[in-house]
């Protein structure tokens, strides 16, 4: 164990974490601004509440996204120093950009949106949640392009002088392939995401509420009313529900049409990563050989060590076609790939870890596609005025939200750890990339420091979700009959949320 | 003047900003105990500067971005070099952001009594570790020729640098108090402008002593009536708050924070991380920077979008511009707890009286709307 290898600890745990936050902030964010859109545009107090539920949600999973990011802009430097020396004139513009594009934007508009709701015109007030998801989907745009950018290096040259990449086109890393490819793939994920907390949210909430329930309390006889059969709720019980059944169709569609995109930006990516990190796929396939019409494995028990594999379940020509595009184009094999980087960059382990990547790659597409597929089933079953009876259903939609948040970050595992033993393929090795002057012990303090407070702060953040998510939309702004004449109380909340 | 020397500029404007900003609501944290009696006094001073504090730590990470961009061997040595503060720093950070948003939705006062503790350490850290941190930027570090700081963690602590770790931390609550006396109304307001007075009578000598020990050690020529316009805008910003004139009186002492850290800077040009170890080893303007057209790229991008944030931050101030007082703080806490609330409860807060709401009122909905 040394210092290098906590910093990559580091890094890696400190992103996952983070990555926890982003893809909820990215989906919600618009999803709550949609909600509010709606009820500016009907007036229906259901679609207020809602926006406020989810938003107190959002703004409680916002602001960890928040805190974490910091974490990560300042560790570049900190155990990153020669990583930073080497790719700043290249990656800190698109970081900079980030900032002061996006995160400006983001912030002061999201202050705004939490104390504005009684000092904004509505229209206004509506613009800022609205500025602030287009701040908070533009900032991955920046982030992505840096990320890309360390998987196909594009517009620069080395300096010959000093060793160091330098910019000659800034077009051409905004506008990498890599850069909007991976960009479409990781907003359908987390629109998967974020459509699946609504849904599991309102799927928990329906099934708790339901009216076998229900009927023991005040709602009574009532309660009943507002089964599967679609009468007109008029109670409390009956409006809560009525509401979920919405946004729980509602977040399945989203994650429904999400579902589709990243299927399609993944097959995309799976291209680009044969042409421009052919090592990443092989190993992401535990294809050892270079094969024409190579098959797609879909169980394989693998001996890393003779590099070849003891047991194999394949699908003939399909990984050729993912990769290429054609059933008989060639895939190149692992072992033919660390031969040739071995005569290019000279001696050294150029395989990632075939295990990790294997694995990673068929459980971020089964996990996140569980998702998509529950949604599919679930906007069969909830058509008309339906809601399915068995739990079932509602199981299956709760579980699919932590199999989604797995997905987000198995695809980063499969990502980053794809690219060892490189940061910037081809370019920069991790093992320079590391701090030379921060000791073994200052790197095992702060990942022992960052692990504590960050497994802390988890319990209190799905603590308080709980609370929120237990204690219903009606805390959040009471519930009101949109028949009533006059129920004006409803609309009017606290100015000072703090 | 060519352009690494606009983007020392600019990167000295980001952090003048960033200090000025953050360093009220740094403040505001650190006296939060001291002048928030009760729950309802501390939500006062939390719902003061709760609109814009996240907006104001965006001037560090634009900053820092900045940095990464315009001299990533600045960055790298500072960032690498200074790993302890940094990451301390960072832990302070985190725990007061969230400590911001979650302070309200529990309902127990110990739950409460916690986070009023982050947001105390999680300001004061900060305050206090900015200061020990740019006091030796300034010093120089010992570095090698690659640019690699080789000096522990002992060799940041040193009198210049403590000095200056105070200053901030005196100054930052002088502002904050400052900050306090502008946007709070009753009690509040009151102990604010005592704390003001308190802070003054160690924030105006230390800060003093502190500029004079960087001029006399480090400074350029031109920084000398800078650094004393900052010694005088302290001293003034503390007789104004004292005399009630809130307004000039911010403004001073925000004065006094931006033109403090142009002396820093200025004081450092045209180097951006001395070595102690070899003064050919100092990390300069030249040396540190990227190549022109990088430089060019982010120049454009700067001018751009600066002036556009500036405008929605000022924005943004104005529609936050009235005072909060207890009125305005609903007695029941924002999570109400497991049973329903009163019937049209959860609501008041915007309509008492004093916090009439300046914008179109709470629209009621009209049919059809
Ligand atoms: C695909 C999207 C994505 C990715 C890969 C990353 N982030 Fe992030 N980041 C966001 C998407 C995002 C966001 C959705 O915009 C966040 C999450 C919550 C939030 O407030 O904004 C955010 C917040 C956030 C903040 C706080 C912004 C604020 O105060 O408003 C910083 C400084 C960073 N990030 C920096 C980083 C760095 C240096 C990363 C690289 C390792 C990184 N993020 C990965
Ligand atoms: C937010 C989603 C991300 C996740 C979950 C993630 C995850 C990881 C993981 C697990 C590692 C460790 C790999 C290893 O050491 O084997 C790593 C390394 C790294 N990642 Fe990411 N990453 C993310 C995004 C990014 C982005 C957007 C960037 C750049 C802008 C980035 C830059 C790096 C760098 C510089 C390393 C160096 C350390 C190393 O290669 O070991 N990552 N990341
Ligand atoms: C058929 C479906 C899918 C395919 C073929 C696919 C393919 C890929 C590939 C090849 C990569 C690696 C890209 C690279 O490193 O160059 C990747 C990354 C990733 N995947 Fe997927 N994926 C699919 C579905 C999903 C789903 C459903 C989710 C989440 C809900 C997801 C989340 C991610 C994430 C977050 C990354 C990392 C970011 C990136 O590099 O794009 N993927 N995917």
């Amino acid at each position: 164990m040394d210092a290098l290898d906590l910093a990559r600890w580091q890094f890696g745990i400190t992103t996952i974490y983070h990555f926890l936050f982003v893809p909820l902030t990215i989906g919600l964010s618009v999803i709550v601004a949609s909600l509010q859109t709606a009820w500016h545009r009907t007036g229906k107090h259901q679609y207020l509440q809602a926006t406020k539920f989810f938003g107190k949600l959002f703004l409680i999973n916002f602001a960890m996204g928040v805190v974490t990011g910091i974490v990560q802009e300042f560790q570049f430097g900190m155990n990153w120093s020669e990583y930073s020396r080497f790719v700043g004139d290249v990656f800190g513009a698109p970081l900079a950009m980030e900032a002061l594009l996006a995160f400006f934007l983001e912030s002061t508009f999201i202050g705004l949106w939490i104390f504005g709701w009684d000092r904004l015109p509505r229209r206004v007030h509506l613009a800022c949640i609205w500025a602030a998801a287009i701040g908070t989907n533009l900032s991955a745009y920046f982030i992505l392009a840096a990320n890309a950018w360390m998987r196909h290096p594009v517009g620069f040259t080395r300096n010959p002088d000093t060793g160091r990449a330098q910019l000659t086109d800034i077009w051409a890393v905004l506008g990498n392939t890599q850069a909007w490819s991976t960009y479409l793939h990781v907003v359908a994920a987390a629109f998967i995401t974020a459509g699946m907390f609504v849904a599991a949210v309102s799927a928990y909430k329906l099934w708790s509420n339901r009216p076998a329930r229900a009927a023991g309390h005040a709602a009574g006889a009532a309660g009943r009313e507002v089964g599967g059969d679609g009468a007109a709720p008029s109670t409390p019980a009956g409006r809560e529900r009525e509401l979920f059944r919405t946004t729980l169709r509602a977040g399945m569609v989203v994650t429904l049409v999400a579902g589709v995109l990243a299927v399609y930006s993944g097959d995309h990516q799976a291209k680009l990563a044969a042409a421009y990190e052919p090592m990443k796929l092989a190993a992401a396939e535990a294809h050892w050989e270079t094969e024409e019409g190579a098959s797609f494995s879909t169980f394989a028990v693998g001996d890393t060590d003779e590099r070849l594999n003891v047991i194999d379940v394949d699908v003939p020509h399909v990984l050729s076609f993912l990769a290429t595009g054609e059933i008989d184009g060639t895939v190149q094999g692992i072992n033919d790939l660390q031969h040739d980087y071995e005569e290019m960059y000279g001696e050294g382990d150029y395989t990632p870890n075939v295990f990790v990547l294997y694995w990673a790659f068929r459980l971020m597409i089964g996990l996140g596609l569980f998702g998509v597929a529950v949604s599919a089933l679930g906007l069969w079953l909830t058509r008309g005025r339906r809601l399915p009876e068995s739990p079932w259903f509602y199981r299956a939609a709760v579980l699919a939200l932590p199999a989604a948040l797995a997905a987000n970050i198995l695809g980063w595992i499969l990502t980053e750890m794809g690219r060892q033993p490189w940061t910037v393929h081809g370019e920069l090795l991790t093992a320079a990339s590391v701090s030379p002057g921060v000791s073994l012990g200052t790197v095992a303090f702060s990942l022992a420091a960052f692990t504590a407070i960050y497994g802390v702060l988890a319990v209190v953040e799905a603590a308080l979700l709980w609370r929120y998510i237990k204690a219903g939309p009606s805390h959040v702004v009471p519930d009101r009959d949109d028949e009533e004449p006059g129920g004006q109380a409803g609309t009017h909340v606290p100015a000072f949320v703090y | 003047m060519e352009l690494p020397d606009i983007w020392f500029i600019a990167i000295a404007v980001l952090w003048t900003g960033y200090f000025v900003l953050e360093g009220f609501d740094f403040g505001v944290g650190v006296l939060l105990p001291f002048i928030g009696r009760d729950d309802t006094d501390r939500r006062v001073m939390i719902n003061a500067i709760g609109p814009i504090w996240d907006g104001n730590e965006v001037w560090l990470i634009t900053a820092a971005g900045a940095m990464f961009a315009a001299f990533p061997a600045w960055y790298a040595s500072t960032f690498s070099g200074f790993y302890l503060p940094l990451l301390l720093i960072l832990l302070a950070l985190i725990v007061r952001g969230v400590a911001f948003e979650y302070r309200g939705k529990g309902d127990t006062d110990r739950w409460r009594a916690w986070w009023d503790r982050a947001i105390f350490f999680g300001s004061a850290v900060p305050a206090l570790l900015w200061g020990v941190v740019f006091g030796n930027i300034v010093r120089g570090v010992p570095m090698n020729a690659d640019g690699i700081v080789t000096g522990g963690t002992a060799d940041l602590i040193n009198p210049y640098a403590l000095l200056g770790g105070l200053t901030t931390l005196a100054l930052f609550t002088l502002h904050g108090a400052v900050f306090l006396t502008l946007k709070t109304a009753g009690p509040v307001r009151a102990r604010a402008r005592a704390a003001a007075t308190r802070a003054a009578v160690v924030a105006v000598p230390v800060g003093a002593v502190f500029l004079a020990w960087t001029q006399v050690g480090f400074g350029a020529g031109w920084t000398l009536p800078i650094a004393a316009v900052s010694a005088a805008a302290l001293a003034a910003g503390a007789w104004l708050a004292a005399g009630g004139r809130e307004g000039w009186s911010f403004a001073a002492t925000a004065v006094a924070v931006g033109t403090a850290v142009v002396t820093l800077f200025g004081s450092l040009y045209p180097a951006v991380l001395p070595s102690t170890t070899d003064a050919a080893f100092d990390l300069t303007v030249r040396n540190a920077s990227s190549a022109p057209y990088t430089l060019t790229v982010i120049s454009w991008v700067g001018a751009v979008f600066l002036p556009v944030v500036l405008v929605y931050q000022t924005w943004s101030y104005w529609v936050f511009r009235k005072r909060v007082s207890r009125e305005q703080i609903d007695p029941t806490p924002a999570y109400g707890g497991s049973e329903p609330p009163p019937a049209g409860g959860g609501g008041g807060a915007g309509a008492a009286p004093g916090g009439a709401p300046r914008g179109p009122a709470p629209a009621p909905r009209a049919a059809g709307d």
